[in-house]
Formats: C-alpha cells, structure tokens, sequence
C-alpha cells in the first residue's frame, strides 16, 4: 500500500496535467443494458459515479444476458477482468466467486450497513456465499406478472378478468374476435419463465420452493404439480397462434391488442411506457396472475472482480457506495421501472403498477426466484423442455411432467 | 538415432522442413491438444470451468438420453443426407447444362454462385423473411388469389429442417456448381468425340465415361459439403434459433448452448466428442480406401 502511494505520489509530480484535486480513475462497467429505457437507466448510474471524482467506462453488451455473460465470464476467467460488471444475483457468478476471482465485499458491506438498509433481507442472501458477500443488489425484477390489453377485451366483449382462471375462460370469446389469447415469444426463455410464474400462482409458493428449493422429484410428478401443468396446457393452446420470438414483439402485441395478454416481468412496463399507455387504462397489470400476490427477489446486482491496481481497487469501493445511495437508486430504478433494493427511499412518481409491486414489497410477500435457487445447466434443461412443451401440441401433459421430474431429479 | 544409414532422407529439403515447423506445431497443439484436451474433459462434470473431477461416462448418458440431442442427430441426419445429395445432384446439373456452349454463361455462372458470397447469417435472415408466412413467399401467392396456399416450413415442426435445407442449397450449390463446370472443361474434347464417333447417346457418355473421370472433383466436392454439414451452426441460428421448440436445433448449436450458456462444459465437451467421433467414423475408412493400401487409378 505505502509504495503504491508513493508511486502514485511521484506519478503526480511528474504528470502535472493529471493532478487534479482527486485522482480520477477509470472503471469499466460491463452489463447487458442497451435498450432505450435501460440505457438511460443506466446513464443515471454513470452520472452518479463520475460526479465522486472517478470516470465510468460504459461496456455495454448488445444482445441480453444470454449473450453478455459468456463474455463477461471469458474475460474474467481469461484474466482480462473489468472494474464491475452486472449479474442477476444468485447462482450465475457462483464459480467465479468460489474460484476467488471475485473480490469479498463483507468489509465494506459491515461499515456502510447493508445489512440494514437492503430491503428485503433475501436480496442479499443472492449476494452471499460462505457468509460473505460479493455483491451489490441494484433493484428488483420480479417475473410475477400479468399484462392484459383492455382494447382487446373490450373487442371481444368479455370484461378484463381479475385473475388467471377467468382469463382461461374468456380465452373462447378472444379468439372468436381474432385476437390471440396470450402472447408467447419464441425465444425459450419465455415459455419457462411462464411456466414458473404459473407454479407460483396456481401452485402456490410453497409448492414452488418444494419443486425448486427442495427439488422434491416425487412431488414434481405429483397431483399439485399436474395442476399446474393441467394450466400450462391452456396457456399453449391460448398462445398457440403467436409467431413472434422476441418478448418485446409479443408486449407489442398486446399493446397493439392484437393479443389478450402476456406473462412477462415487470421489464415489460418499459414497452408500455414508452408507447405512451396508462396502467388501468390502456392495460391492466395482475401481479402473481391475480391468484397469489408475491414478488420474487429476482434483479440485477453488481460483481466486482478481484484486481491488482490498488487505485481501482478504490474505485470498486466508490462505485459499490454510488450504486446503493438513495439518490442514484431512486433514479435509477424510475427510469428502469424496477423496484429499489432500500425501503427507506420515496417512489412518488411511480405508475400504478409500480405501486402495486411496492405493497407487495411492504408487506413482505417475497420469494427467492429461479436465479437463486437452480444452476444455469438446470434452467436451460428447463427452457428446452418447455420451449418443445408450447412448439409442440402433440406433446401430451403427462410426457411433460415425466420429463419436468426428471429435471427435477437430476437438478443441482 | 539415424546416425549414417539414412543422412540425406532427414536433411532433404531441409529448408523446406524447418519452415514448415510452426505449421507442424499449430497443428499438433491446437488440433490435436485441442482435442485430446477436450475429450479428457468430457469425462468430468466440469461446470463453468474445467475441473479434473472424473465422473467416467455420465456426461454421455445424460447426453444420450437428452430428448434435445436426440432431436438434433435426427435434424443431421435428415439435413446431411439430403444436402449432400441435392448439392451434388443439382450442382452437377447446373454444371452439364451450362456446359453445352449456352450464350451469356458468365452471367448464369455469376448468378449461381452469387449466393456464395453471403455468410450463413444473412442467408438465414434472407430465407427467414422469404418463408415467412405473412411477408414471404405465402404471403406473396395469396394475394395473387390463391387464398388456401400454405407454405410456412419455418412455423412447422415437422418440416423445418426442409426450410433450412431449401437456404442451405441457395447458398452451397453455386459452388458446387463452378467446380463441376471446371471438372467438365477438364475433360478432353476428344473423348466426346470418340463418344459421339460410337453413337453413345450423352446421357450415357455423362453416366459412364465423364463423371467416373471426374472423381477427384466429386471427392473434393464431397469433402466441401461433408464439412459444410458437420458444423452447420450459424445458418439455423440466423433463420429459426433452433424453433419452433427445439424442432431444428443441430449438435453444433447443443454443444455451444450447454458449453456457454448452460455453463456445463463436460456437457458441451462430451457432446462435442460425439461430433468428432462421427467424423471420424466417416474419414478414416475413406481415408484409407484413399490414400492407404495400394494406390488406385
């Protein structure tokens, strides 16, 4: 430490143009945010961090997380590390970190406290392994939700349902105006995704954690399980017409009211926003499918790879303080449409969706998603077998749920 | 070793030998380390890195008992077979027709083998929007009125691979093509004379005396598309990701999603080492039919 002060010191003297009152340091920051809305989200972040004296190199990575984190994770397995890069907390960065190749945060998390201003709890939990913590939870994303276009209910003459049943039985009425039910990307992250969203609401919570948490097998072949699969039928037979891949086309659909509605996150409030409708007006959001109100802990938070220079090491710390300060999160998350990780920060411009998700929050319905609970290997098993499930009518329920067990069995 | 018996067999062509040394040694650590090192950890349960923890042959079972997997041997299967005999049949074709001294060959030889020049992915894309049912091909002959035409290979699971096939062939068969045309302006006008002095009809002089003369040519046309089909990746990727459900996905595109994606290498690996072993079990009898025993021809 003292040498890298006094080289630091000397590098002062002699570079006179540099010698500002604090030593500027640049920190690249790799995340997977480029659409519109998450641009200027995290332009907020980049504000924040530049006004404490140091300098945010953006190395944003176009595509989504699926194809951000093989690169991110090349370069710091490759020993090219960047100052911070984004993760969704839980299981994705679990290797890294237990091969050292990131940095222990739990001192600074100990002095600033984050055990008492994170909220809730669990966010943190993602962010721990071994009782340390390695990293810094930015907001919460929860998948739970229903996106209902009321023009196209409206069309179909039906009243937009309160919860996933009566939408199941409005389904008949959508499709007789030309509308499609329920749009479903193609991509496969989207037919599991809903898949686990209907778990969660007609399954229940504890169902979930059994399946997931407990990777009980015998109960995923299991009647309460079958229910649920029993719905993911009806959904692929509402959704059976949509010949979209990307989540963001289907939102469109809905927005259009060419389609009933979505089980999406709450990411897709950015696409309605933008298209300038009103929550309660032009759409109807249903959290948990109207069925079981519950935000999963799901989100972003930042990793910080453990490197040599001590001046950036500094920087990391900075930037750890910025990405958590009351300001910067309230900022952020606006723009984002996701919800903040502090409970003691005020959302007053928040839409009504918003507001909804935040009740939920205070109440303290929360559950720890996908992300934390399976390995990246389990959740692709899960994709493909569902991405075949929806792509696939002839595919029988009871086949499905044989081969959900058997994910379930060989899951770790 | 071979101290005086032999001299002059190592040391000839020595300048030749010492610089072909870094081509040498590429090719025995990148290719050969490479794939040694692979199938070595194809028998671990690596995950996001390798690790030397020997699971024996887990990797395998689980891979073989992968309904995705399965699916996608059967796609290469249906894939290979198909393009390997539409390419060298329509190429061939091509080849014989521009071949009987037309007007503007080099316009019609430019035509064909433009789709060459495109990559994979925008041969994908190209194809993507031609076949899809709303804006391509469908699309265009209902609105001449013929309201019940239904053409959407890319939306049906069961024909997919058939609309991944039709991009394949625009894009192979022009290369195919130019090779053949050369293969044909190799043979010696003479011999068609002779052929057509016996009263041979063409077909027949094209069946038994130009194509067997032309063996080389289809060999070296075969090893093209032999390749070609092995590692079709970027094509399937550009034009359907794999979909509907996992209705098109091709070993290549498992072994890169479970490697990176899944984050299991021994996954990746092993399935990777499936896809050198089939390889391998198609060149090496070829090979020494080929190039060992005695030489042939």
């Amino acid at each position: 430490m003292r040498y890298q002060f006094l080289t630091a010191a000397l590098a002062v003297t002699t570079a006179l143009p540099f010698a500002g009152p604090a030593a500027a340091t640049d920190l690249e920051v790799t995340h997977w945010w480029t659409s519109g809305g998450e641009a200027a989200a995290v332009a907020e972040f980049a504000k924040a961090f530049d006004a404490t004296g140091n300098h945010w190199i953006d190395g944003a990575i176009a595509g989504s997380g699926g194809t951000a984190r093989p690169i991110m994770i090349s370069r710091i397995t490759g020993g090219d590390p960047m100052g911070a890069t984004q993760f969704n907390h839980g299981r994705q960065a679990e290797e890294l970190v237990q091969a050292g190749l990131m940095r222990d945060l739990t001192d600074l998390a100990t002095r600033d406290k984050w055990t008492e201003i994170v909220q809730p709890k669990s966010l943190l939990d993602g962010c721990t392994l071994d009782g340390k913590i390695y990293c810094v939870p930015v907001n919460i994303h929860s998948w739970q939700w229903l996106w209902l276009s009321n023009a196209a209910f409206e069309k179909a003459g039906v009243p937009v349902p309160k919860n996933w049943n009566e939408y199941v039985a409005a389904a008949p009425a959508l499709e007789k105006a030309g509308i499609i039910p329920l749009a479903v990307g193609g991509q496969p992250w989207q037919s599991s995704g809903a898949f686990d969203v209907l778990l969660t609401a007609v399954g229940g919570t504890d169902t979930f954690l059994k399946v997931y948490r407990d990777k009980d097998a015998e109960f995923a072949a299991g009647p309460e399980v079958a229910k649920v699969f029993k719905a993911a039928d009806d959904a692929r037979k509402m959704a059976k017409n949509t010949n979209v891949q990307d989540w963001n086309q289907a939102t469109n659909l809905v927005i259009a009211g060419k389609a009933g509605g979505q089980i999406m996150g709450d990411w897709a409030q950015g696409e309605f926003q933008v298209a300038g409708q009103t929550a309660g007006k032009d759409y109807t959001c249903l959290p948990g499918l109207g069925l079981n109100e519950v935000i999963a802990t799901g989100g972003d938070a930042f990793y910080f790879p453990l490197l040599q220079d001590a001046e950036k090491s500094k920087a990391q710390e900075a930037l750890a303080e910025t990405l958590l300060d009351p300001k910067t999160q309230v900022a952020f998350n606006l723009k984002k449409g996701s919800l903040p990780v502090r409970g003691d920060v005020d959302l007053e411009a928040a839409n009504d969706c918003m507001k909804k998700g935040l009740d939920i929050l205070a109440k303290g319905s929360v559950m720890p998603w996908t992300d934390q609970l399976l390995s990246q290997d389990t959740q692709k098993q899960k994709e493909d077998l569902f991405s075949e499930f929806f792509a696939k009518p002839d595919m029988t329920v009871e086949e499905a749920q044989k081969r959900f067990a058997d994910i379930v069995a060989s899951a770790d | 070793m071979s101290k005086s018996e032999r001299p002059n067999q190592l040391f000839r062509n020595l300048n030749a030998k010492v610089a072909s040394i870094p081509m040498i040694l590429t090719a025995l650590v990148i290719f050969v380390g490479g794939s040694a090192w692979t199938v070595l950890y194809s028998f671990t349960n690596s995950k996001l890195l390798p690790r030397l923890n020997f699971v024996g042959l887990d990797q395998y079972y689980r891979l073989w008992s992968t309904p995705r997997w399965l699916i996608s041997i059967e796609n290469l299967l249906v894939y290979g077979v198909l393009s390997l005999v539409f390419s060298l049949v329509i190429g061939f074709m091509l080849a014989a027709l521009l071949d009987q001294k037309i007007r503007f060959e080099d316009t019609f030889r430019t035509i064909f083998l433009y789709p060459f020049a495109l990559s994979f992915i925008v041969t994908g894309l190209v194809w993507q929007w031609l076949l899809n049912p709303e804006f391509g091909i469908q699309g265009v002959v209902r609105g001449l009125g013929w309201e019940s035409f239904n053409f959407d290979p890319l939306y049906n699971s069961s024909i997919v691979i058939y609309g991944i096939l039709i991009a394949a062939l625009w894009q192979g068969t022009g290369l195919i093509m130019c090779l053949m045309l050369a293969g044909l302006r190799g043979i010696d006008e003479d011999i068609w004379k002779a052929a057509r002095v016996d009263g041979i009809p063409m077909w027949k002089t094209y069946l038994f005396i130009i194509i067997p003369m032309m063996r080389p040519v289809f060999i070296t046309a075969l090893v093209i598309i032999a390749a070609g089909i092995v590692k079709v990746y970027d094509l399937v990727v550009a034009q359907t990701s794999g979909g509907p459900g996992i209705a098109s996905e091709v070993p290549a595109k498992y072994v890169y999603d479970y490697m990176f994606f899944a984050q299991n290498l021994g996954q990746g690996f092993a399935a990777s080492t499936m896809m050198l072993l089939s390889v391998v079990v198609v060149i090496v009898p070829w090979a020494y039919l080929e190039f060992g025993g005695k030489k042939r021809v």
